[in-house]
């Protein structure tokens, strides 16, 4: 697998799989080129992206499922001056990963 | 939009087999899984990075009944979305 050390911002030698490590995985799996494999890693993340932007979820099965969580308007404060602000309503995606992913990462048997 | 939605869009977008678009979306999220499962970070510019979090172990209650219980240590799957789709979701 392509992976690349992570330089400051995670704590501790966790290493970071980039796109670069993902497109390389497909090569090897799928058996396409690496430039079809790069096309088609791109296409994955842009339709996940477009998909979020009209505001539908994307459920992966066995993965987890992506959707766009609305926050109401709320009072922020300015924690260095200590003004207080208004944070107005926006849209957040959110990821929740699958009970079958957690299981796993958990090594729990079910 | 569920998986099999997504592998039939690819398939369109790229003019493709569904059977190829199949194998490389689950090569894509298996990939992905493998990652997380190693402990490693996933970082995809414009999207956003996935990392494990550590919960500590702790003393917790059964809301129902009110005993106590002890919650192991377990570890989560941290989503930070990258900004670029933070403005393609919160367009105004």
């Amino acid at each position: 697998m392509f992976v690349e050390e992570d330089s400051d911002s995670a704590p501790k030698k966790t290493k970071t799989v980039t796109k670069a490590g993902i497109v390389n995985d497909v090569y090897e799996r799928v058996g396409v080129t690496k430039s079809e494999a790069s096309e088609y890693v791109e296409a994955v993340f842009a339709l996940l992206k477009e998909t979020l932007g009209k505001g539908e979820k994307v459920k992966i099965s066995g993965f987890g499922k992506f959707e766009v969580h609305q926050k109401g308007e709320r009072m922020g404060r300015n924690p260095r001056t200590g003004v207080e602000i208004m944070i107005e309503e926006r849209k957040v995606p959110r990821f929740k990963a699958s009970q079958v992913l957690k299981d796993e990462l958990n090594k729990v048997n079910r | 939009m569920t998986k099999s939605e997504l592998i039939e869009a690819i398939s369109l977008k790229i003019g493709v087999p569904k059977k190829r678009a199949e194998d490389v979306v689950n090569a894509v999220f298996d990939s992905m899984k493998d990652a997380l499962l190693g402990d490693e970070r996933i970082e995809v510019r414009g999207f956003g990075s996935f990392s494990i979090r550590e919960r500590k172990a702790k003393k917790g209650r059964n809301p129902r009944t009110g005993e106590q219980v002890f919650v192991d240590k377990k570890k989560s799957i941290h989503f930070r979305p990258g900004k670029e789709l933070r403005s393609i979701v919160d367009k105004k």
